[in-house]
């Protein structure tokens, strides 16, 4: 074997530590460039890579607000937020989910529905991610899963706030309801603040609750949170509480809206309570009503269409959005006009032989015979038609109109509640502009008398009625006070009309209710300290041929219900110093007087006594049938009974 | 008789050989995997558990092959050269038919107590078999074609081999270290300077191939490339491991966030934090300076071994050492040009230090025959 020396090796064994020292420089030099893009990363971009590495941990997450309380005028709670239970499943501390949720369902009811749904939304979500399994459960519910909760690993009770109705029908139609934010809603609010965007957020949909959203909801806080790559949160960092929805006090008196409500039933009607000094509305109730709550927890399919489907319109507001003819209980209107104009006063009289010719058209009086000679006095309290058809005549539309703006009427009430109507106050303007056609002497007769094309709520008529009252430009106000501050009075400015005037109508208003041959005599109040002035009305919703007049008029109760006339009522009491004004309207009621005033007075008594009014404010002859009606109405007011959460047949 | 055989007299013998190992360097691999097991401690959020008690176990394994690799004479090694070459490439041809597919690509051998990965042992054993050739091969012999075509052929069969697993990252590495060691050989420059104008139009022609029926890469290596050029193209996709290893050791600054507190590998932002992306996590835990502690501590692994083989009088010797050397510098540096953005993801670990067994064991057995050569040189 030859022997090899390092000599022997040669030029290439020479040349290898020069090689080697050649590689070590260029290793050298690109450990140099490493450390030169460290520093460049660590040293010179380490504030833009810090910043980078906050934005990636730190997630901002709204707080969401707590909903304002809706009170009425006594504190008693209207509107709240109780704790509702629902059930929601981690997947990861779950296992195996087909078992968990199998063995749930063996617990508390589920439907495939919820369960397919939550499986659903397991599959896209992360798997720390709570996802709700059952909403609106029963205590009941939660106390079994609650018990067996190591059987059912991954499965927990979570509790959260909904809005509840502790008055039910009540303040249906006042309060409103809320319900998750819809996309319409995103879409109908500019730049939707970011509170709105969280899950199963309830906001007003209708009523108050809609109209004083802002007020309500309160602001969100924000926390900061720490989160790793996939979103689970780690700790919470700080956060800034939000703040709570202002509570909001009504000026409704709860008992009385309940009374009103109570005394509607079994009618299509409404009824308004305003107090005639401030405006405040004491009550306001329109029949039948619904279960708010129901909307609140999402209503079901059969119940929503039970509602839509009943034809005396449970979800309408009749109150504020309803209009009717206002028929005789406009009547004031049209004496207030003729009595400003100069046109008549209060002891020059018509002649009423049943009927007036107004151009080629004969007007009849309700009273087929007529009232004889009837001066402004006599025709409010008989309510004589032909009166005004006269005197209207003489006055002109125009001067009608106005007089109906000043008390309101054609005007839109700014009161925090969907679809308040304007109602509609008509002259020759208005006709040429809407229906391109001249007003024509019959459209004042039609509108002299409520007909026609004249509309009113029962809250302008409740508001003309306290304005007739008082004399002044009184505004309904249904807010009381925001979070303890109280809000503008609706007490106003004298109206821009004769006291002496507008002392002839009320009077005559006095007589319909106390004089014995008055309209509304048999729903006086004999209290001497809360005699109540008012007037009837009934609006026709249909036109009486010349062949049925002729043959006889049919009386309303053997027409169909919805031909029948509209019931009115208008009244204000104390007369000498007036504290309430009452408006009732019965739908396809029938008479005035048969129909809306006893309703009218029922009311204006709980009102006037602040709860049930002793009998012997009643006329002696109706005592009996007064005192079963306040029984009945008692056992109907009973506090009902919780209806169980959820329904799950 | 060799030479080596011939200077055997003057090496140590027994027990003896101990003291005449290269220490320095013995110390400097047991700092580097200790900042291992302490980083793992760390990305694990402070637990010995999953990562860091296997690591150390590892790691004893390691120290110990190295300590017996060191105690069997070098010219050992060299006689087995071929032998473990030509088992490498049987382990190759095995992975090929049987391995364990992971990520894409048939890469391990799985033995039970470890996954083994033929490519990393055939980066020392290449070394070896070349360091052996330029041994043998007389030098005025050395920048005959003929005989640069052989270690080349050498070379490039178990390349294609790892590149076919897919495994670029190995098969660059393997080609870098190959070329290398025939540069240490004395190959005459001619020879690299028209292999680096042939990469260059192999590149070109690589990309050209896109899309066309003889593409040469699969579709996510390209998507890799274009990731690396423009990580902004795909945030969520390929390009966020990137950015987000950016994020975390831009993040360090100077000193860094604290041990066990660097958020972006902690909440899990950062991909692969405990293998290929650990320097991440050191560098934002401890900042530039602990970044440029291990560094240093790298760039001193390499000087001591230039010492061995500089001090040795045996050509293969030399060789084998600055062959490791070289092997071990492309595994940080590749690593970590990786992790700052300057290489495209392609799945190397940082030495010593990532989470994986196969690669730790063979390196140290291969720092066993850098031992054994400074052990056994002839003074």
């Amino acid at each position: 074997m030859k022997q090899r020396t390092p000599k022997s090796q040669g030029l290439a064994y020479k040349r290898l530590p020069r090689r080697a020292l050649i590689l070590g420089g260029l290793q050298t030099v690109f450990i140099g460039g490493l450390a030169a893009r460290m520093r460049f990363m660590q040293v010179d971009q380490a504030d833009e890579y810090r910043l980078l590495a906050e934005e990636n941990r730190i997630n901002i997450r709204l707080i969401p607000p707590t909903r304002g309380r809706i009170y009425d005028r006594n504190g008693q709670i209207i509107g709240q937020n109780s704790p509702s239970y629902r059930i929601v499943v981690v997947r990861e501390d779950a296992g195996d989910v087909d078992k968990v949720i199998a063995k749930l369902s063996d617990l508390i009811p589920l439907t495939e529905d919820e369960i397919e749904r939550a499986k659903t939304e397991m599959r896209r979500s992360a798997p720390f991610l709570p996802v709700t399994l059952a909403d609106q459960v029963t205590w009941e519910d939660i106390s079994k899963v609650a018990v067996n909760a190591p059987a059912l690993p991954g499965v927990t009770p979570e509790v959260g706030m909904t809005r509840e109705y502790p008055r039910y029908e009540d303040f249906a139609h006042v309060v409103g309801y809320v319900g998750p934010v819809s996309d319409y809603d995103l879409s109908q609010i500019e730049d939707p603040e970011p509170v709105l965007r969280i899950p199963r957020f309830q906001i007003g949909k209708v009523g108050l609750e809609a109209k004083q959203e802002t007020s309500l909801r309160g602001k969100a806080g924000a926390k900061r949170v720490e989160v790793n790559a996939t979103g689970r949160v780690m700790r919470e960092l700080d956060r800034q509480e939000g703040e709570t929805g202002a509570d909001l006090q009504l000026s409704v008196d709860a008992d009385l809206q309940q009374y009103a409500q109570a005394r509607l039933a079994g009618e299509s009607a409404a009824a308004v309570v305003i107090d005639c000094e401030t405006g405040d509305i004491r009550a306001i109730s329109s029949a039948p009503s619904f279960d708010p709550n129901l909307f609140v927890r999402g209503i079901s399919v059969a119940d929503y269409r039970a509602l839509t489907q009943d034809n005396y319109r449970p979800l309408a507001n009749k109150t504020v959005q309803g209009t009717y003819p206002p028929g005789s209980t406009f009547k004031m209107i049209t004496a207030m006009a003729a009595l400003e104009a100069g046109v008549i006063g209060p002891g020059n009289t018509v002649y009423c032989p049943g009927h007036l010719k107004v151009g080629s058209r004969r007007f009849h009086c309700w009273k087929r015979g007529g009232h004889g000679t009837v001066d402004l006095g006599l025709s409010l309290k008989r309510s004589c038609d032909v009166y005004y058809y006269d005197v209207a005549l003489r006055t002109g539309i125009d001067r009608i109109s106005d007089m109906c703006r000043i008390f309101g009427l054609g005007v839109k009430h700014d009161i925090p509640m969907s679809a308040v109507a304007a109602g509609l106050a008509p002259n020759q303007a208005w006709k040429e502009r809407v229906h391109g056609e001249e007003w024509l002497v019959g459209d004042t007769a039609n509108a002299s008398i409520g007909q026609g094309f004249m509309l009113a709520s029962p809250l302008q008529l409740a508001v003309m009625t306290a304005r007739i009252a008082t004399g002044r430009a009184v505004s309904p106000r249904l807010v009381r006070s925001v979070n303890g501050v109280e809000q503008p009075s609706g007490a106003g400015e004298p109206l821009a009309v004769n006291r002496t005037n507008l002392e002839y109508v009320r009077k005559a208003m006095f007589s319909v209710s106390n004089d014995r041959r008055g309209t509304a005599y048999r729903s006086r109040i004999i209290a001497d300290d809360f005699r109540m002035a008012g007037k009837t009305g009934t609006s026709q919703v249909r036109n009486i041929t010349k062949a049925e007049r002729a043959a006889g008029v049919i009386r309303n109760k053997d027409l169909p219900w919805e031909r029948r006339d509209h019931a009115l009522f208008v009244s204000f009491a104390p007369y000498d110093n007036p504290k309430y004004a009452v408006a009732v309207v019965v739908e396809h009621g029938g008479g005035g007087s048969k129909a809306a005033a006893p309703v009218a007075r029922d009311i204006m008594l709980q009102a006037l006594y602040n709860g049930t009014p002793p009998l012997e404010a009643y006329p002696v002859a109706d005592r009996e049938r007064i005192k079963e009606q306040q029984k009945r109405l008692e056992g109907d007011r009973r506090p009902k009974a919780r209806p169980s959460e959820k329904d799950r047949a | 008789m060799s030479y080596l055989e011939y200077a055997v007299k003057s090496t140590p013998s027994g027990f003896r050989k101990f003291f005449y190992m290269n220490w320095p360097l013995t110390l400097l691999l047991i700092s580097t995997a200790s900042a291992g097991f302490l980083m793992l401690y760390s990305v694990a959020g402070g637990s010995w558990t999953p990562w860091a008690e296997p690591q150390m176990e590892r790691f004893g394994l390691g120290l110990t092959v190295m300590f017996i690799v060191a105690l069997v004479p070098i010219w050992f090694w060299r006689n087995m050269s071929v032998v473990a070459y030509l088992g490498s490439i049987a382990l190759l041809i095995f992975v090929e038919l049987f391995g364990t597919v992971g990520m894409g690509a048939q890469r391990w051998i799985d033995l039970g107590f470890m996954r083994l990965q033929p490519s990393e042992v055939m980066k020392v054993t290449l070394v070896m078999l070349l360091a052996a050739y330029y041994d043998w091969l007389p030098s005025h012999k050395t920048s005959r074609p003929l005989w640069v075509i052989l270690p080349v052929a050498l070379i490039l069969i178990p390349t294609f081999m790892v590149l076919k697993q897919p495994d670029l990252g190995t098969s660059i590495l393997l080609l870098a270290a190959g070329g290398g060691l025939m540069f240490l050989a004395g190959v005459h420059w001619a020879y690299f300077a028209a292999v680096i104008a042939a990469g260059f139009g192999l590149v070109a022609t690589v990309f050209n191939s896109r899309g066309t029926d003889w593409q040469l890469l699969k579709e996510y290596q390209f998507r890799r490339i274009d990731t690396f050029l423009d990580p902004s193209t795909d945030p969520l996709g390929a390009g966020y491991h990137i950015t987000q290893s950016k994020i975390a050791l831009g993040s360090g600054g100077w000193n860094g966030r604290g041990f066990m507190q660097g958020t972006q590998s902690r909440l899990n932002f950062l991909p692969e934090k405990h293998t290929d992306f650990i320097f991440t996590t050191l560098a934002e835990e401890f900042g530039f300076v602990g970044g440029i502690t291990l560094l240093t501590l790298y760039g001193l692994i390499l000087v001591f071994c230039l010492v061995t083989a500089l001090s040795t009088k045996d050509r293969f010797s030399s060789l084998v050492t600055l062959g490791i050397a070289l092997n071990f510098f492309l595994f940080f540096a590749v690593n970590m040009s990786m992790v700052m953005g300057l290489a495209p993801v392609v799945g190397v670990p940082l030495p010593m230090v990532s989470y994986g067994g196969s690669a730790m064991l063979v390196l140290m057995a291969a720092f066993g025959i850098v031992q054994s050569a400074h052990i056994h040189r002839p003074r």
